[in-house]
């Protein structure tokens, strides 16, 4: 094979597109709702997850936990289990985490686990032969403590309040006093936790200097640049492989215990180690979304137009940690009002680490805001929906800064049509038998984003291509939409393009994380198919805008041909990178939808049944019909577990996470999720990316929780402001 | 999970007597043995001795239900007899666990399921039925699923299953054979209340072997099962109540209840089911009912909801068994 023949297009969003690509293309696969390329490989079993390729005499760690939430280590019975059956190994390096890192970090999180801020801390890795034996060791481990009293819970603590994360336009107290109509509420939702369907697992072996990690995350390049900083070695000795990941949702953004401790244990035993996380471990060892605390202030003139918006969070986080749940994101854009207050505290607790979990923010900022907008719209008289439509602003009320594109009037509306909202009674006005029945809404909003993405494409001398990046795919179907948008680019079918994802020596990506990825690692590989393009006009003496590519063939100037010839043997490559520009500061940029739920509730036990739930949404082009849709159910899914079924349960006298297991931590099961529709508006936003295509997985459990539990008040006339909305909320006030 | 001998039993008198832990579908004990907290040191596999027939039972015409201790939940629920003349026991079977599970779970094993105090489940917290003396971290931690009734101050923990809530109301009898000869207990005396003994679970003696569980004849009411809990499936009760309610000529003429989910065995109440006999089926006579069996109810803090709850969903499952349009239980 010849050398390839590269072109670099390296693109930053300083200025809208115009260009518009993929609306002149002709292959016709983009947007398609196809399967995705590895799902048979998926549901026949042979994708290889993080822990199942155990390269030849792989022994395994289990990670010893700590029992008590804040203290030091001081000794600890290594000795006697050294001594344990089939035991290799038992390492109190000051190198394994205390947290894992938070999302983007870069860096290596707070290490040394003699120092323990939490129960369920790793103290110690226990390596053996067998599982088994690891797993029975690690409990054997006894660590002597100097116990200090933890803050078990941010009740009554004080709070810290960053100046940054304030912000005060006019006067709300005047505007509340003002008002024809307000409303003045505090809702609090708990603390929940990923719950990716695979636990956490890596696989560390060394050769000479070099570390490879098979591990399950989300953002390769930060996690090499995380990992070697933890370690204290080159970046350029790490390589991590992620081909496959069972579900991250943020749990995985950084590396975790399990990454370092098994490069540790390889390192120090010579052989490959795996550490694959306890589901418990999981649970109490990794990430948490926050509990938090909101005060919602809304003030209205007679004709329900907003006039003051205040939105104030109270959340927890373990000493030292910057990431606070960011609860109040949407809030400044999404209504008018000229008066606003945004407040942000910040406990310090003794819990597991806080960290982004789907939709940091929106997912428990938009519900309670929504739910709000529901008594608001009942104290003014006012259709919820009519409510909404009324306050959508011009421009960012709190920046004057114009949108790339509002569409949350048109998600409004035609929400509202297709789930039939016309039909909704007054509150408590409609009952089947034992069954109080009632519709809600809600409006579903989340920031958009770009972030640095490279990729690049090779184009075979035979006329087929594969894609590289160091991209995830956690489940969102990355590599179908990567193979889509390069099968389109270069008019080829999907079966001559193959993508390779998940090895960070591959050119790096975006990683998985904040609804960017497909918009960040697409554009990324549009551009490098670009590049191919080009190079590809310039042999065929035409300019790149006149040159169509379909079934493997060039057609210019009326001409058509089959791109092996236009090759003649050689190969050619593009390089892609995009990057966030002006775009990213000059317009407001968001995702928008509205959700529409209808719920039966037992007017005896007060349990909630969930019948329907519908939502629209506008976030920019759509890539695959199929897995943005799937994105959508599993964002919808992921609103019911908050608004229905999902709490983590903590001890009140050390703060330990008590539902630590699958059977006690209640994700929402088949049974609770009942008919879902997605609509998506047909949208392009040029501010966005070349793609014009935006975020979606998020923007789907933005806004979900309050649908329900508006939907719960229509039924009952019960306002639940204690998220998850279980009987033993509903119970002394049922009629 | 610690080291542990195995025997395979090939019939059922090999397992009778033996010095060893018995396991069956291994659906709960197994997940105990990797967790450490249950230690055993030798496991009787009784999977392949047999005792996994549903036959026809009873004095005379053959009424009753005889179900071997290895038959598998799955096969329970689904079987023809069962749906038509004991729906109730399908039902709970159904609402329990997952069909993965359920495919494997006995019917013996099923009554020897242990709490899911999540405090029994953590070696670092003090647990009298876990670890004798050391203290109950449930009383004072998170209890929402703990017991409202016939708890002591060693214990609250409760006893988690469905299939013996209903089979407690159908007054099945365990049939439990040892070295002394076989002895038939009824369901709603298989589980004991926690006292000063916690650790204790259940009658069976070491060394006994259930061998089946006999369902009496149906006795022509209506039969419910409502459970409710924090998520429509694969979930524990809050509070679940089995009900089977015989009415003619307008008033109820037996009722038997048992509740789940709330103490530390099925709960069952025949002094306060007798209040029903008689009454007309309404609103009025199932608070009552339920008035009297949660009399002594105590919570303990998260759980003090399940009380009335426990209440409400009686009158939902009396309603419901009756045909009864109750409007409120407030």
């Amino acid at each position: 094979m010849s050398a390839p023949i590269e072109l670099k297009l390296h693109h930053t969003m300083d200025r809208p597109d115009s260009d518009n690509l993929l609306d002149r293309t002709a292959q016709g696969v983009i947007s398609a709702p196809l399967d995705r390329p590895e799902g048979p490989l998926k549901v026949t079993g042979r994708a290889t997850y993080a822990d199942e390729d155990h390269p030849d005499g792989t022994v395994h760690g289990v990670l010893a936990r700590a029992s008590v939430a804040r203290g030091w280590v001081v000794g600890m019975n290594t000795a006697e289990v050294r001594a344990m059956p089939g035991v290799l190994d038992v390492i109190r390096d000051p190198r394994l985490l205390r947290s894992p890192a938070q999302g983007q970090a870069s860096r290596a999180p707070v290490q040394n686990p003699a120092e323990i801020f939490y129960v369920g801390q790793p103290v110690a890795l226990v390596v053996a032969e067998t599982l088994e034996q690891a797993r029975h060791a690690a409990l054997a481990i006894r660590p002597d403590y100097e116990a200090r009293e933890p803050v078990a819970t941010a009740d009554g603590q004080p709070c810290e309040t960053p100046p940054a994360k304030q912000a005060t336009q006019g006067d709300l107290d005047a505007a509340m006093t003002a008002a024809a109509h307000r409303i003045d509420v505090t809702y609090t939702t708990p603390a929940m936790s990923h719950a990716a369907m695979e636990p956490h697992a890596a696989v560390a072996s060394w050769d000479g200097d070099r570390l490879t990690v098979r591990s399950s995350n989300q953002m390769l390049k930060h996690n090499v640049a995380e990992l070697a900083d933890a370690l204290g070695i080159r970046p350029g000795n790490v390589r991590i492989l992620s081909q496959y990941v069972g579900g991250g949702f943020g749990g995985k953004l950084g590396i975790s215990h399990e990454a370092v401790a098994a490069a540790i244990a390889a390192r120090r035993l010579g052989r490959p180690v795996s550490v694959a996380l306890h589901r418990r471990t999981v649970f109490e060892a990794t990430m948490r979304r926050s509990e938090t605390r909101q005060r919602v202030r809304l003030a209205c003139d007679a004709d329900g137009r907003l006039t003051g918006v205040g939105h104030e969070a109270w959340v927890s986080n373990l000493k030292g940690e910057r990431f606070s749940e960011p609860v109040t994101q949407a809030t400044p854009f999404t209504y008018a009002g000229e008066n606003r207050v945004i407040g942000h505290h910040v406990a310090r607790v003794n819990q597991t680490t806080a960290g982004s979990m789907r939709a940091p923010g929106e997912a428990v900022g938009v519900p309670v805001l929504e739910c709000a907008m529901d008594e608001l719209a009942e104290a003014a008289g006012i259709d919820p929906v009519e409510l909404r439509i009324r306050n959508i602003p011009s421009e960012d009320p709190s920046t004057g800064k114009p949108f790339s594109s509002n569409r949350l009037e048109d998600c409004l509306r035609a929400g509202a049509e297709a789930f039939g909202w016309a039909d909704r009674r007054l509150t408590g006005q409609r009952r089947e038998g034992e069954w109080l029945i009632g519709m809600g809404m809600a409006s579903a909003v989340r920031v958009n984003m770009l972030e640095t993405s490279e990729a690049t494409v090779i184009l075979l001398a035979d006329g087929t291509a594969r894609v590289e990046t160091d991209m995830t795919d956690i489940g969102t179907g990355s590599y179908a939409i990567l193979t889509q948008i390069a099968a389109e680019a270069l008019g080829l079918p999907m079966d001559r393009v193959t993508t390779v994802l998940g090895d960070s020596d591959l050119p790096p990506a975006s990683g998985s994380g904040g609804s960017f990825g497909a918009a960040s690692a697409g554009s990324a590989v549009m551009l490098a198919a670009q590049a191919i393009r080009t190079q590809l006009a310039r042999r065929l003496g035409c300019d790149e805008a006149e040159l169509t590519l379909k079934d493997g063939a060039a057609i210019a100037g009326n001409r058509m041909t089959p791109l092996t010839e236009v090759l003649a043997g050689d190969v050619l490559k593009g390089n892609g990178l995009i990057k966030p520009g002006k775009t990213e500061k000059t317009v407001r940029q968001a995702t928008w939808g509205a959700q529409f739920a209808e719920v039966a509730v037992s007017a005896l036990t007060g349990e909630v049944r969930l019948r329907r739930l519908a939502a629209t949404f506008a976030c920019g082009r759509i890539l695959n019909e199929k897995t943005a849709r799937s994105q959508c159910l599993g964002g919808m899914a992921f609103g019911i577990g908050s608004a229905l079924t999902e709490e983590v349960m903590n001890d009140p006298r050390d703060g330990h996470f008590v539902n630590r297991d699958m059977a006690e931590y209640h994700i929402p099961a088949n049974l609770d999720v009942p008919e879902m529709t997605v609509t998506f508006l047909p949208d392009r936003d040029p501010h966005a990316n070349p793609m014009q295509a935006k975020g979606i997985g998020e923007l789907a459990c933005c806004g979900t929780a309050g649908a329900i539990m508006n939907a719960i008040h229509n039924a009952t006339g019960i306002r639940v402001r204690d998220f998850p909305a279980t009987v033993d909320k509903l119970l002394d006030r049922l009629p | 999970m610690r080291a542990f001998a195995y025997a395979r039993a090939a019939t059922p008198s090999d397992a009778i007597g033996a010095d060893g832990r018995l396991i069956a579908g291994g659906t709960n004990l197994l997940d105990l043995m990797k967790l450490e907290i249950e230690t055993p040191d030798r496991l009787i596999d009784v999977n392949h001795i047999g005792l996994d027939e549903i036959a026809p039972d009873g004095d005379g015409n053959g009424d009753g239900l005889r179900i071997g201790a290895m038959v598998r939940n799955a096969d329970l629920a689904a079987d023809d007899r069962v749906r038509r003349d004991w729906p109730l026991l399908s039902r709970a079977l159904l609402a329990g666990a997952s069909g993965q599970i359920r495919n494997r779970a006995t019917t013996g094993g099923n009554l020897m399921q242990r709490t899911r105090c999540p405090y029994f489940y953590d070696l670092a917290a003090a647990c009298n039925k876990r670890d004798p003396g050391t203290g109950c971290d449930a009383l004072a931690g998170r209890n929402r699923n703990h017991a409202i009734l016939g708890a002591s101050d060693h214990c609250i923990a409760t006893y988690p299953g469905d299939m013996a809530v209903a089979l407690a109301a159908l007054d099945a009898v365990v049939e439990i054979e040892g070295a002394a000869g076989t002895r038939r207990v009824p369901v709603a005396a298989f589980h004991r209340l926690p006292g000063d003994t916690p650790q204790r679970d259940t009658v069976l003696e070491p060394g006994e072997l259930i061998r089946a569980v006999t369902l009496p004849a149906p006795t022509g009411g209506r039969q419910v099962y409502r459970k409710v809990r924090d998520r429509r499936s694969y979930a524990f009760a809050l509070v679940s109540v089995a009900a089977d309610v015989t009415v003619a000529d307008g008033a109820i003429t037996r009722a038997a209840l048992a509740l789940g989910g709330v103490a530390h065995r099925p709960w069952r109440d025949p002094d306060a089911d007798a209040l029903l006999v008689g009454r007309a089926p309404d609103g009025a006579a199932f608070a009552a009912v339920a008035d009297a069996i949660l009399r002594g109810a105590r919570g303990h803090g998260d759980n003090d909801f399940k009380i009335p709850l426990a209440r409400r969903t009686l009158i939902a499952a009396l309603a419901e068994a009756t045909g009864t349009d109750v409007r409120t239980a407030a």
